[in-house]
């Protein structure tokens, strides 16, 4: 099968005008996804695991190298260079990106952040309410929630709102950017079973998670970045079990 | 396979001066200026070969700091002023292939009333401050060509209910309404005619917060529910990244850097864009 995602030597650094400053955040990095994987990325912080995937959404520019994507809509596509109103399109209807913080607009309902995700795809009003009524109560957000502003929600409700806008719109790809950090444990749970379903629905991941445990019982391949290099490791879960 | 739509609006090498120009400054290659003005002669470069496109339904954001032409740019494709050279182009306008300024004033005139609203700063630019709130937004429909005062008045009247100004009060004239209402009005007029695109020059700047809140959340439903296509002028980062989907970045009359909001915010190139951002609170 092709790959849905490989990235080409990609390096991406920061020119700091006023501190007169050049900060490397990641150097030459090669890596892929075949579609329906789930891939995680581990490294110490600071090593440039969450640049690659800020590249790949393009809130980052990347300096030099390739990021092919297997687009549904555009074919085989280089976002590292692909126009901008590509990129808004593949936002729109196919790539998705979840961090541990929500970013959302003020004075906007749990309910309202979902349906207009779902309207945005350009679907109907009547098709979005119930799409969002189905995503909130499959998410477990209690009902009293619904009609309030989730600038007042817990860590746990914020992240679950945060993977259910994300996954109303059935990304081929998305990508996961630490989500579990400071989640309890019940929480850490129930995302884990999120991840599962998405998984089933055909859903490419690639992920950065602090938690090893998490994250290898989940993943079919894993990458190591070491002094600022990615290296291919050996899954983690095949050996547990063997022990 | 999927297509992107053709812009809606295209504005190329677009240059407006005050200002005859000299020796030392005429050639827009080699200009020697202190920012975007000519000691020599006292010229001013407003703004300087500024292109670029905004697609159907899209919010352009345009950041700059005070005098780097972002007003003088939304002036002129309003037909405020006359551009010095350049080019526009309007796709619902005979199909996007004629030049707009090249246009007579007629047809410019046409233009504005038909297939743009604007929002100014100062209401007192956008409105007669005088007349009454549903005059105000009749005279606009009155210089598209409508006749049908019932029509009109309806027309009013649902657009003042849409920007939560209350229908008892519209007779009023906007001299009496708070700076937030004045604001909501002048949108009302300028969305009188379903003009597919709109231009918003600093709208919320001046208004305090939960007025602002009002008028933002306003222009957040026009774009999700009408589809509107938007240039927005603001130099208020947090408006740019609640509304728009790419900004632009001016600086002494021209485009320093343009991109994806987000990555302007996050990633910006030019050394003004990232003291900019760093200069956010």
């Amino acid at each position: 099968m092709e790959n849905l995602l490989s990235i080409e030597h990609l390096s991406k650094s920061f020119t700091l005008h006023n501190l007169e400053k050049h900060i490397s955040a990641a150097e030459d990095v090669s890596l892929y996804l075949k579609g329906g994987e789930f891939v995680g990325i581990t490294g110490k912080s600071g090593s440039g695991k969450s640049t690659v995937l800020k590249c790949i959404y393009r809130t980052y520019l990347p300096n030099s190298g390739h990021i092919w994507y297997q687009s549904e809509r555009f074919g085989r596509i280089d976002l590292a260079s692909a126009s901008e109103q590509v990129i808004i399109e593949l936002r729109k209807h196919e790539i998705g990106y979840v961090s541990q913080f929500l970013n959302v607009m003020p004075r906007t309902t749990a309910r309202e952040l979902v349906h207009n995700a779902i309207v945005e795809m350009g679907h109907d009003q009547e098709y979005a309410e119930q799409e969002t009524v189905k995503m909130l109560e499959h998410f477990e957000l209690d009902r009293s929630l619904w009609d309030s502003y989730p600038a007042t929600f817990s860590g746990g409700e914020k992240l679950r709102l945060n993977i259910a806008r994300a996954m109303v719109k059935r990304p081929r790809l998305l990508l996961l950017d630490e989500p579990t950090a400071s989640l309890d444990q019940g929480s850490k749970l129930k995302v884990k079973q999120l991840i599962e379903q998405l998984m089933a629905q055909g859903t490419t991941m690639l992920g950065i998670f602090h938690d090893l445990e998490f994250m290898e019982d989940l993943c079919n391949r894993e990458y190591r970045i070491q002094q600022g290099r990615f290296y291919l490791a050996e899954k983690q879960k095949t050996n547990i079990l063997l022990n | 396979m999927g297509q992107i739509s053709s812009p809606i609006m295209s504005v190329r090498q677009l240059n407006k001066q005050f200002g005859k120009g000299c020796e030392q400054c005429s050639n827009s290659d080699n200009r020697k200026l202190e920012r975007n003005y000519c000691r020599a002669c006292g010229t001013v470069y407003s703004c300087q070969n500024l292109s670029f496109d905004l697609y159907p339904g899209e919010v352009l954001g345009i950041v700059g700091e005070s005098g780097s032409g972002k007003s003088t740019l939304m002036r002129s494709l309003y037909f405020d002023q006359e551009v010095t050279t350049g080019e526009a182009y309007l796709q619902p306008y005979k199909e996007g292939a004629v030049n707009l300024f090249q246009e007579s004033s007629q047809q410019q005139k046409y233009i504005r009333n038909h297939l743009m609203g604007k929002v100014y700063q100062n209401p007192v630019l956008g409105l007669r401050m005088g007349f009454s709130s549903i005059g105000n937004i009749a005279e606009k429909m009155i210089a598209a060509g409508n006749r049908n005062v019932a029509a009109m008045e309806a027309r009013g009247s649902e657009l003042l209910d849409q920007v939560h100004i209350p229908v008892y009060r519209m007779k009023e004239a906007p001299k009496k309404f708070s700076g937030g209402m004045q604001q909501r009005v002048q949108i009302a007029k300028a969305l009188s005619n379903n003009p597919p695109i709109l231009l918003l020059d600093e709208v919320t700047t001046g208004l305090d917060l939960s007025v602002q809140a009002n008028v933002l959340d306003l222009i957040k439903h026009l774009q999700r529910e009408l589809k509107i296509s938007m240039l927005l002028v603001s130099h208020d980062l947090g408006v740019i990244r609640m509304l728009a989907d790419r900004t632009m970045v001016m600086l002494d009359g021209r485009v320093v850097e343009q991109g994806l909001t987000d990555q302007i915010l996050e990633d910006p190139q030019h050394a003004y864009t990232q003291q900019l951002v760093h200069s956010l609170l």
